[in-house]
């Protein structure tokens, strides 16, 4: 019992993932500051944000709209983050195997933060959070049926096993990333990864020129906070759920330690240079290339699978 | 300095009001974020909301339509906000301050917590001001 609670709760639970997170969400800026001939903030620069907006700074309610949806907005998706990364970890560090079909409960749960953010937004009776809603609604409606399929040729390409454990198991010796079907799925699911994040090819729904940043633009303080912190945790946990489906895991024990630290520092990384070289496309855009360019991509990789590719 | 304060003087996030401004101050605020001059070493953003903004740099000359806006966005901003006069025209009027639109310079309407001149202030006299908010002691900060 006090060792569930300590796998909850510290590692690999919320505080290790909100620190990881942290951590990653500081890399990510000093990347994108080396990037730009920059010096970049400090280490610590993720954590300094997250304690000023909880403890420091007023928390101000929208005069119209509803107050509990608005509060309780960010509370659900810091829960729902948290509780994906849980259901990853557990498996990937190997404390615990998991349960059959937990991959299709990861997903769902993957898509908690995205519509808590939608329905703070339109909680909060602000017409441009309301556009930045809208958008958001868009966007999940086309990433999700890539993300799904995605799921799908993994699971096809793992011998029909619906558990993250045995996807891990199957890839001990050569990992997903070796094929032709691998590659094609990865590209793929980095460019989803990089949608759920909300980074800029994709960051129309808190696009900062336009409609300042969108669907958060009425939180402050506490609930802000609360927000940062969903978002730090999704830094972590997909790329380690990325980790996972096509490289093979993580292992924290020895000097494997470096190698898992590398493989998602690399991921992170990958998906900051996506988004420091790129602008920001219309939603239409956005829509046409999940629905017709990744999606063509997957299938691709489908029908390669079934030639045993 | 409690951890409060330390970590609100850790990332201070600016938001942008100018006023009447001829935009020479906003194009040398601007310049701060550029590589040569990089405020984010100190964990410094520029954000887009009122909401998220820990210091309200105000610019450009107040005049009477602008004094009702800059009271509104003031009044928005969750407590404790630090406001930064910047240029002329933000500390005292500048060459405005005869003008019969004119409204008062900025600590006229709303507290001052710092005053940057010149016309427009270089980058470097901009970071300077925003090195002896930094030094500031908390007590020194005016109530709203």
């Amino acid at each position: 019992m006090l060792k569930d609670l300590f796998y909850y709760i510290i590692y690999p639970g919320f505080l290790f993932v909100a620190v990881s997170g942290g951590i990653l969400a500081w890399f990510d800026r000093k990347i994108t500051a080396w990037l730009q001939f920059r010096k970049g903030p400090p280490f610590l620069q993720p954590f300094y944000d997250f304690f000023k907006l909880l403890l420091v700074k007023e928390t101000i309610l929208p005069a119209k709209g509803s107050k509990i949806t608005f509060l309780l907005a960010p509370v659900f998706s810091l829960t729902g983050a948290l509780l994906a990364g849980l259901l990853i970890l557990l498996p990937v560090l190997n404390i615990k195997s998991g349960f059959s079909g937990d991959i299709i409960v990861i997903f769902y749960l993957l898509t908690i933060p995205s519509l808590t953010y939608i329905i703070g937004a339109l909680a909060s009776g602000n017409p441009l959070a309301a556009v930045g809603a809208s958008r958001e609604m868009k966007l999940i409606v086309s990433y999700e049926l890539t993300f799904l399929l995605i799921i799908a040729a993994i699971i096809l390409k793992a011998n029909m096993s619906i558990k993250l454990n045995e996807i891990l198991l199957v890839q001990e010796d050569s990992p997903f990333i070796g094929s032709i079907s691998g590659v094609l799925l990865f590209i793929v699911a980095v460019f989803t990864v990089q949608a759920k994040l909300g980074l800029v090819p994709f960051d129309m729904a808190e696009a900062e020129t336009e409609i300042t940043h969108g669907f958060f633009i009425e939180y402050s303080g506490t609930p802000y906070a609360f927000i940062k912190l969903a978002k730090y945790s999704m830094l972590f946990i997909l790329p380690v759920f990325l980790c996972s489906l096509f490289l093979g895991g993580l292992q924290f024990n020895g000097l494997n330690i470096l190698w898992s630290v590398l493989k998602l520092l690399g991921i992170v990384l990958l998906l900051t240079l996506i988004r420091n070289t790129n602008p920001r496309v219309r939603i239409d855009q956005a829509m046409r290339f999940f629905f017709v360019w990744m999606n063509l991509l997957v299938i691709i990789a489908i029908v390669l699978i079934l030639f045993g590719l | 300095m409690g951890f409060k304060e330390f970590c609100f003087k850790k990332s201070l996030w600016l938001f942008h009001f100018g006023g009447a401004s001829c935009n020479n101050c906003d194009i040398e605020i601007l310049d701060c974020l550029t590589p040569r001059y990089d405020v984010e070493r100190f964990g410094m953003l520029l954000v887009g909301s009122i909401r998220h903004a820990d210091v309200l740099l105000v610019n450009g000359s107040i005049n009477q339509k602008d004094k009702k806006r800059l009271l509104e966005i003031y009044h928005q901003a969750p407590k404790p906000i630090l406001v930064v006069a910047i240029g002329a025209c933000g500390c005292t009027g500048g060459i405005f301050a005869e003008g019969n639109t004119f409204a008062g310079p900025v600590d006229k309407i709303i507290p001052v917590d710092a005053y940057i001149p010149g016309c427009p202030p270089k980058p470097e006299a901009i970071l300077a001001g925003i090195v002896k908010l930094l030094n500031k002691k908390p007590e020194q900060h005016k109530s709203a």
